[in-house]
């Protein structure tokens, strides 16, 4: 809302010295946010004037451009009194009109200074000025002609163009819709310095009567209020008056012509949307009704529309005319033809304005006051104003009939306690205070004790411009603004004894400092992702990982889905990075996916009450399960090669290494099979398992990317990943540790190579080796991999380090060789290994 | 030196004159001495302290002096002996000492050179503030409540005084899962944990609830679909606006520094009422009008907009089943990227989302 502060002053006596900032900041005290404070002429310095043209010489020059030498009479602006020559290029004037000169000495918005100079053979003693080397328009085909009215030549310009106007363009909340006019902002700035409010809408109408153009309301519920006004031999032509072009320019919108302009002004002043009919174009009684199946209308906007059967179309005997309260239709719009206006000053269903707005996508003042509250009483008085200026400016008569449908809701009053206020804001507010502020506001007030003590309340009845009053709390919020935010103290409250985090976010926390000492660095991705992303990863048309919640409104229709694994994210980074320049990166992220239900729609309940329990759970379980993921990349370079050797890329094993380490952290032994699952190498990837309660739970998959995949998303052949399900691994985190008991007797150390087939895991060696070898043994490590014709054709070698330990003595040699042997007894017989 | 002895045998051994004798102690002093190194004391140890040594072979003839000379020179030559070994202790330790000097110096390196051999990890910025905003609060005895990002439209609008036709719902531009009437959202903020955490517990409550949101803003320097905000919610008996202030008091000066305290303006948001924006003092130029020359940070207003906030609107207390009666409530509302950028003075919201790791790198595992 934008809001000439001059204007303001019209309906506020405010302090003659006060300054529009501290007005701003007042008001922004009091909700009404400033977002700026413009000042049109303030970069214009200096001798700005009116001039009456004299005499003007057209020259033509030799590039083509004809100048007009002109004289100007400026009266004694100058100094001299004499007429003023100025070289001037454009040409929509004439000897005797008044322009706007800018002297010498005087200075345009952009640093502009103006000073006599030579030019096309003459010395140009200042500027004739176009409204946009003022800084006020766009237009510059032509300096401004000023109405003939305007003054005498040598008087100061700046209050003719408005450019001693400041305007203060304020953010209103939804609640407010008050504020979305001039009586509004101007009660508010009134109530701010303790000034005197003159109440534009506070003027006498004609009583209603039945020679009013005919209006049938068909659906009071949506139209309450609709009051009709006719205006003919008006003269369309007419142009606005300039004060009330200033004035609607100022406030931001464009003059159009006298009518719509009126209209408008109304709208801007009393915050009532208007609208006028061409009164020659109507057939027959306007009718109020919702839309019919299938009706269609052409909107002021020139846009062909279907109607909803819950819009409010306001229709003749030709149908549909107009959206009610939202804009008008084209068949009846006025045109310099019109001579006869039918003025429309409706009160809307706020709720159905919202929607016809939201269904339509139109954004229109008109609608932006509708859909939040206009007050109801003041379509009379709206409606009489507009007829009064259109006749005032445009010639014509106001008919006498007064056609007026249906009456205003009236509000209801709401109860509040003398102490709501003060207990609320938490500072002592008196009962006098309470009553003598919702007054303030225009609220009646009725007190059922005298306050004292602060026992007792009053019953408030909220004025007709204040629908959103309609608690307790929101008197409270008019009161503790009018004492003003600024005065409420700081306190900080003490709450019970907290628990700390909980299981879940510690274990969070704690797995991603893991990752980060792993060497990998955190990165937060969008969640949306479309078949591309999943075909880049080689997903199976029917890989579960596909099924996804899909948006019905996303931002690109490329990723329509939200994701179901975190890897797109952390791969596109990762080849980000790479392609950046990095020469290795490893990324992770943590995040939760989504896993369609299909347990929808999701319930929608009242809200005068808690749902029950089975409603909140039929709630809940409507929701898409929302796992927590974490999911790795490792690619190129993982150790950097320097003065202490060579380096190495990463491989399959930093991703499987990434899950085992987590498991490490959390107490949860992962276990590693061989698997196949895009988009990992067939051949080079891992399934991850813990132990559940009953039967073992998949954790998720790691290894080496398919070089597909790599390929696809520009990372080098070898980069490794992993995914896992967060939510799997914390549940079966070890909460209690219990401190561990070790030896300190001497150790004995055996090594044993073992030759197997090549497709036998090392880990199921291992497990044979470990369950041979007994309660002696400590450790067990695989330290070599051997292939090549010393194992033979089809087989490999694996040198385990084994370490065997008594709690309670040294042990002899035959006892650890005893337990060596049996180990790799137990292996020859698990997998058929024979030692090397 | 003694004179000469009528008493001795005849036989008498000229190297045990006791000039001799101090000439060979002498000798092999000397010879210690001139050793350089433990190569050349070792040639000299022999010469002069070994089996050969002349005062080796000197110390084997004393055995044939006759009785009454041997304990006079038995005595000489241990004397000799014994000082020809201190020699040869003192002259090694010295050598021994110069070669592990020598040694020492000689495996100098160049400790200057790089010795990152591993990439340091990191965790994200945004992740480490919302920890740092959640220990904050912990600190005071709150706790962490969480809830999902996909959410259903009850929680997220309807409970929240949102209801289907307020205005409000068009301030957030809402991305709905596919059909619409599913009633599912990406949640627009994190209240509805509020709602969450009022639905399954009884008061009172001290929740803060750090979280990701939705909306559908385009993505630029300033503006991101997805973004991060954290809540505080306190539903207690007694609660006032005053404490709304003082909780925020104390948060703005642990993320901002001493002295940032904060102002209310008059706002509105359907959850709460009264309403509240929060502005917070610049901790450029602490509101101090030319303490900074113009300063970026807030557009020389002396304050920065850094939330919104309110007392729970008691009909969001109905709707989830707290007693408004007994109970009052505040919640208040700020976006982490946000006040991430303000305490880094990161210009482009871009860099915390777009994961390059020179980005997350440079703040390391903790605040
Ligand atoms: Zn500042």
């Amino acid at each position: 809302m934008r809001a000439p502060v001059s204007w303001i002053r019209e309906y506020a006596a405010l302090p003659a010295g006060l300054g529009s900032a501290e007005l701003a900041a007042k008001l922004t005290a009091l909700g009404l946010k400033l977002e700026s404070l413009e000042r049109p002429g303030a970069e214009i310095t200096g001798p700005l004037v009116i001039g009456r043209v004299l005499t003007m010489e057209p020259e033509p020059q030799k590039n083509g451009k004809t100048i007009n030498w002109c004289t100007v009479d400026v009266g004694d602006a100058n100094g001299t009194g004499d007429p003023q020559g100025i070289v001037c290029g454009a040409h929509n004037f004439a000897p005797g009109d008044l322009v706007v000169v800018v002297l010498p000495g005087g200075v345009l918005p952009g640093g502009f200074e103006i000073s006599a100079r030579k030019t096309y053979g003459h010395v140009s003693a200042g500027m004739i000025c176009s409204s946009r080397e003022l800084g006020i328009g766009d237009d510059h085909d032509g300096i401004i002609v000023l109405p003939a009215d305007a003054g005498e030549p040598g008087r100061d310009a700046r209050p003719v163009l408005g450019l001693d106007e400041e305007v203060i363009e304020f953010e209103i909340n939804p609640d407010r819709a008050y504020a979305l006019s001039l009586r509004g902002v101007a009660r508010e700035a009134a109530m701010g310095f303790a000034s005197s409010y003159a109440d534009p809408c506070n003027r006498p109408v004609p009583a209603a009567n039945d020679d009013g153009y005919p209006v049938l309301v068909e659906d009071p519920a949506g139209c309450p209020v609709f009051v009709a006004r006719t205006v003919t031999g008006f003269d369309a032509t007419a142009p606005s008056p300039d004060w009330l072009q200033r004035r609607v320019r100022l406030a931001g919108m464009r003059p159009i012509s006298l009518a719509v302009d009126v209209t408008n002004y109304v709208m801007l002043e009393t915050g009532r949307p208007i609208h006028g009919y061409d009164g020659d174009r109507l057939r027959g009684p306007l009718v109020v009704r919702r839309a019919a199946t299938g009706e269609r209308l052409t909107t002021l906007d020139g846009v062909d529309r279907e109607l909803s059967t819950e819009d409010l179309v306001v229709c003749d005997d030709s149908g549909a005319i107009g959206l009610g309260g939202v804009m008008g239709g084209e068949t009846t719009e006025m045109s310099d033809a019109t001579s006869t206006v039918v003025i429309e000053a409706a009160h809307w269903d706020p709720v159905s304005m919202f929607r016809t707005g939201k269904r339509h996508r139109l954004t229109s003042e008109a609608g932006k006051r509708n859909e939040r509250g206009v007050d109801p009483t003041i379509c009379e008085m709206a409606a009489d104003r507009v007829a009064e200026l259109l006749t005032t400016y445009g010639g014509g008569t106001v008919s006498p009939g007064v056609t007026v449908v249906g009456t205003p809701p009236t509000a209801e009053s709401i109860r509040i306690g003398y102490d709501l206020p003060g207990a609320v804001a938490g500072m002592p507010i008196d009962s006098e205070t309470v009553v003598a502020d919702l007054q303030a506001i225009g609220c009646h007030v009725e007190r059922d004790s005298d306050g004292v003590d602060g026992v007792g309340g009053v019953t408030v009845t909220p004025p007709s411009w204040r629908p959103d009053l309609t608690d307790p709390y929101d008197l409270v919020e008019e009161v503790v603004r009018i004492v003003g935010y600024d005065r409420v103290p700081s306190v900080v409250p003490v709450p019970p004894v907290g628990r700390g985090l909980t299981r879940d976010q510690r274990l969070r926390r704690r797995i991603g400092r893991t990752l980060a000492a792993l060497g990998c660095v955190e990165v937060v991705s969008f969640p949306f992702v479309g078949d591309e992303a999943f075909g880049a990863l080689g997903l199976p048309d029917d890989d579960p990982r596909r099924h996804t919640v899909r948006l019905s409104n996303p931002l690109s229709t490329e990723k329509p889905q939200y994701t179901t694994t975190l890897l797109p994210g952390v791969i596109e980074a990762a080849g980000r990075n790479l392609g950046r320049g990095a020469l290795g990166v490893s990324l992770f992220e943590t995040g939760t996916v989504a896993i369609p239900t299909d347990r929808g729609p999701a319930p929608i309940y009242g809200v005068d009450r808690r749902p029950s329990t089975a409603e909140l759970e039929k709630l809940f379980e409507a929701i898409p399960a929302q796992p927590l993921h974490l999911a790795a990349v490792l690619s190129g370079e993982h150790d950097p090669a320097g003065w202490w050797g060579t380096g190495r890329d990463a491989d399959w094993s930093d991703a499987v290494e990434v899950a085992r380490e987590l498991g490490r952290e959390l107490g949860v032994a992962v276990r590693v099979e061989q698997a196949e699952q895009m988009p990992w190498h067939p051949s080079r990837c891992a399934r991850l398992l813990v132990a559940g309660a009953d039967r073992e739970l998949e954790l998720g998959f790691a290894g080496e990317l398919h070089p597909h995949v790599c390929h696809a998303h520009g990372l080098p052949r070898g980069s490794a990943a992993v995914e896992i399900d967060l939510d799997v691994l914390m549940s079966r985190a070890l909460d209690v540790r219990p401190a561990p008991e070790f030896s300190l007797q001497p150790v004995a150390k055996e090594d044993v190579a073992l030759v197997v087939d090549d497709g036998v895991p090392a880990s199921v060696v291992e497990a044979a080796l470990r369950e041979g070898a007994g309660e002696l043994l400590e450790s067990i490590r695989l330290f070599d991999v051997y292939t090549g014709p010393q194992a033979g054709a089809g087989k490999k070698s694996l040198a385990f380090a084994l370490r065997f330990r008594a709690a309670d003595r040294t042990l002899t040699e035959a006892e650890a060789g005893a337990a060596r042997a049996a180990a790799v007894a137990s292996a020859a017989s698990a997998v058929g290994a024979v030692q090397r | 030196m003694s004179g000469p002895n009528t008493d001795y045998d005849p036989v008498e051994v000229t190297p045990l004159q006791a000039e001799q004798v101090a000439a060979m102690r002498d000798d092999a002093v000397a010879a210690f001495a001139a050793a350089r190194d433990l190569d050349e004391l070792k040639l000299a140890r022999l010469d002069h302290a070994g089996d050969r040594s002349p005062l080796a072979l000197a110390n084997r003839e004393i055995g044939a002096l006759p009785p009454q000379a041997r304990k006079e020179a038995g005595q000489r030559v241990g004397e000799a002996r014994g000082a020809v070994s201190r020699a040869l202790a003192e002259r090694t330790a010295v050598l021994e000492a110069e070669a592990e000097q020598r040694m020492l110096e000689e495996e100098t390196v160049d400790v200057t050179l790089p010795t990152g051999r591993r990439r340091p990890g990191s965790r994200h910025p945004l992740t480490l503030m919302g920890d740092y905003i959640a220990d904050l609060f912990v600190a005071m005895g709150w706790e962490v409540a969480e809830g999902p990002v996909l959410e259903a439209e009850w929680l997220n609008f309807d409970a929240l005084n949102l209801g289907p036709d307020h205005p409000a719902r068009t301030m957030q531009d809402t991305f709905w899962t596919d059909p619409a009437d599913d009633h599912l959202v990406l949640r627009t903020h994190t209240s509805p944990v509020q709602a969450r955490t009022m639905l399954s517990r009884t008061p009172p409550i001290y929740v803060i609830c750090p979280g990701r949101v939705f909306r559908t803003d385009p993505y630029d320097a300033t503006h991101s679909p997805m973004f991060h905000q954290v809540e505080g919610l306190v539903v207690d008996e007694g609660i006032t606006m005053a404490h709304l202030k003082g909780t925020l008091d104390h948060f703005a000066q642990q993320m901002f520094g001493e002295g940032i305290t904060t102002r209310f303006r008059p706002s509105y948001f359907p959850f709460t009422e009264p309403s509240a924006e929060v502005d917070m003092v610049c901790f450029v130029c602490r509101g101090v009008p030319g303490a900074v020359e113009d300063c970026r940070t807030c557009r020389g207003e002396g304050w920065i907009e850094w939330g919104g906030c309110g007392v729970v609107n008691p009909r969001v207390l109905r709707a989830c089943g707290v007693d408004s009666e007994r109970y009052r409530g505040f919640a208040f509302g700020m976006g982490i990227d946000r006040s991430f950028m303000f305490r880094s003075g990161a210009e482009d919201l871009r860099a915390l989302l777009e994961g390059d790791v020179r980005f997350a790198s440079a703040f390391g595992t903790d605040w």
